[in-house]
């Protein structure tokens, strides 16, 4: 567990600024809905007809005028992509920070297997990971409290959960990129997460394009598809989650008989 | 059983050269020394009995160990001092030395305070804030806390004051008469020739030279500057003669006798005999290498 310490009291500022950063503006979306609530009615209308965006987006099929279909669009947005570029930064640096920073050498010259310091480094993301979307969730669901909302508790736990999902694959696929480079890691991170943000973009606009929802995880974090189905898209998620899988097991493969410099 | 023991070991980095074919040999309790240039393959050989990179061909093993399915239980009894000293930034000295200590699992905090008075290391300082001397200290003290068996050193001087070399090296023959093991790799003659007894000199991947110490520097010539009038052709043993005007210089390997009988027939009006530097001897070994 030494290295989970070590690694969790390296990454503290990151995590408190981008924590901070996503549970502040998670904050600020829902305080805006009570002002937005009553211009809704002929807003959701507008919102609803703008064609090609509006299925982007899912704003077709939810109604802006509750809070859900309002925090699904919103709110979904910014956990969304905050937190997809969160975990990618956090897992696309762990493993090549060490040789990045040229502290590698000081961290594989100790009797510790290369197994040990790739698993404990993988703790630690998860762990980051587990901590950001708990401080979210727990900040969002005070925040409609706040505004005196009733918290929709079944569609906001799937919504958070989608998220968090997706955090993890994204988290597993960058861990394995992470042990693949020595620079330009994180860099790399964020160009997954813009990049398959977009994709879902894509595939919700057209369909000849819906293939491309089994390589993003953003598509089974559509707030529509959650908010109107009840339930995750249990085929899309195990996907999902076997390309996470496959990201760390390349990382355990790689970085076992990596020459380190 | 050997402290150190390499048969045929090899590494490229794609076609470039690390080591070849290196056959090398460490005593339990020896202070050996490890010489070449920049790029002759010191690190390449450190780091590969480290496990930080995996070896082309051949095999090593380490306290009886191998290299390859052992490293971990290498790693625990070993303390390996790099060239250049590198921490994670934002941790303090203390916590830097916590750290490592925590990763062998050891409880070294008294250990750990006495080398840090010897050094004169400030442990409260942030690692990023220390100077390259200082936080070659840090290091010293990470290699050294929990008393390994074997010492790998890689240019362990560079950075360190005259005065904090000597109180290094004091620490490490204390050590070394205690049984400790030390591989010291240095590019400064005078480092290996005041502490080991038996050295390795490693050029272009090849070691070309293993000896006693002694050995290693009675084969050296020396560096000979004289003005003034001399017939040196009936000598032997003179190498990389210069002349300019009626000044000379050369390397001179052969019997010191024969060269003082030699000058006396001529006139000297200046004469300076000294150690060869450093560059001058290596070229001896290549061209003994050579022929």
């Amino acid at each position: 567990m030494t290295i989970v310490k070590h690694e969790l009291r390296q990454g503290r500022t990151s995590f408190c600024v981008w924590t901070g950063a996503i549970a502040v503006m998670m904050a600020f979306c829902v305080f805006l809905f009570p002002e937005m609530k009553g211009e809704m009615d002929s807003i959701s209308d507008a919102f609803s007809s703008m064609g090609a965006f509006s299925s982007a987006f899912g704003m077709d099929q939810l109604n802006f005028g509750t809070l859900i279909g309002y925090y699904a669009i919103e709110c979904g947005n910014v956990l969304g992509l905050g937190g997809a570029f969160f975990a990618s930064l956090c897992a696309a640096g762990a493993l090549a920070k060490e040789e990045r920073d040229r502290t590698a050498e000081f961290l594989l010259t100790h009797p510790v297997s290369r197994a040990r310091i790739i698993t404990e480094k993988l703790v630690a993301v998860i762990l980051q990971v587990i901590a950001m979307s708990a401080v979210v969730y727990g900040v969002s669901i005070g925040s409609i409290g706040l505004v005196g909302e009733d918290i929709p508790w079944k569609e906001l736990n799937l919504l958070h959960l989608a998220y968090f999902l997706l955090q993890l694959e994204l988290a597993g696929v960058c861990f394995g990129i992470s042990a693949f480079m020595r620079k330009g890691s994180i860099g790399a991170g964020l160009g997954v997460a813009i990049m398959v943000y977009f994709l879902n973009l894509i595939s919700n606009i057209t369909e000849s394009a819906e293939f491309l929802k089994y390589i993003t995880p953003f598509s089974f974090t559509d707030g529509a598809d959650i908010v109107t189905e009840g339930k995750l898209d249990v085929g899309l998620v195990l996907v999902g989650m076997g390309i996470g899988a496959l990201g760390i097991a390349a990382a355990y493969w790689h970085y076992g008989r990596k020459d380190i410099q | 059983m050997f402290a150190i023991e390499t048969r045929k070991l090899s590494k490229y980095y794609g076609k470039a050269r690390g080591i070849v074919d290196l056959d090398l040999t460490v005593a339990k309790g020896e202070f050996f020394g490890f010489i070449g240039p920049n790029g002759a393959g010191k690190s390449t050989t450190i780091r590969t009995l480290l496990g930080l990179i995996e070896p082309s061909g051949g095999e090593a093993s380490v306290l009886g160990m191998d290299i390859g399915s052992e490293r971990k239980k290498i790693l625990s009894r070993i303390g390996y001092l790099p060239s250049e000293a590198v921490f994670h930034s934002g941790m303090r000295v203390k916590d830097v030395l916590k750290l490592s200590a925590d990763l062998r699992g050891c409880h070294c905090d008294g250990e750990a305070k006495a080398l840090c008075a010897r050094l004169g290391l400030d442990i409260g300082r942030k690692v990023e804030e220390l100077s390259f001397g200082n936080r070659k200290k840090v290091g010293i003290v990470c290699a050294l806390q929990h008393r390994p068996e074997l010492l790998i050193l890689d240019e362990p001087t560079s950075g360190l004051d005259p005065l904090m070399q000597r109180e290094f090296f004091e620490i490490l023959q204390e050590r070394n008469r205690d049984g400790t093991t030390i591989f010291l790799s240095s590019h400064i003659l005078s480092e290996i020739q005041r502490n080991c007894r038996r050295a390795a000199i490693i050029r272009e991947g090849r070691i070309i030279a293993c000896d006693s110490v002694e050995a290693l520097a009675r084969s050296n010539a020396k560096r000979v500057t004289l003005s003034g009038e001399a017939e040196l052709s009936g000598l032997s043993g003179v190498r990389d003669l210069k002349c300019d005007g009626d000044s000379f210089s050369f390397l001179y390997g052969g019997d010191m006798d024969d060269l003082i009988r030699c000058l006396g027939r001529g006139h000297v009006r200046e004469l300076s005999i000294a150690e060869p530097d450093l560059d001058e001897i290596f070229m001896h070994y290549y061209e003994e290498d050579g022929q």
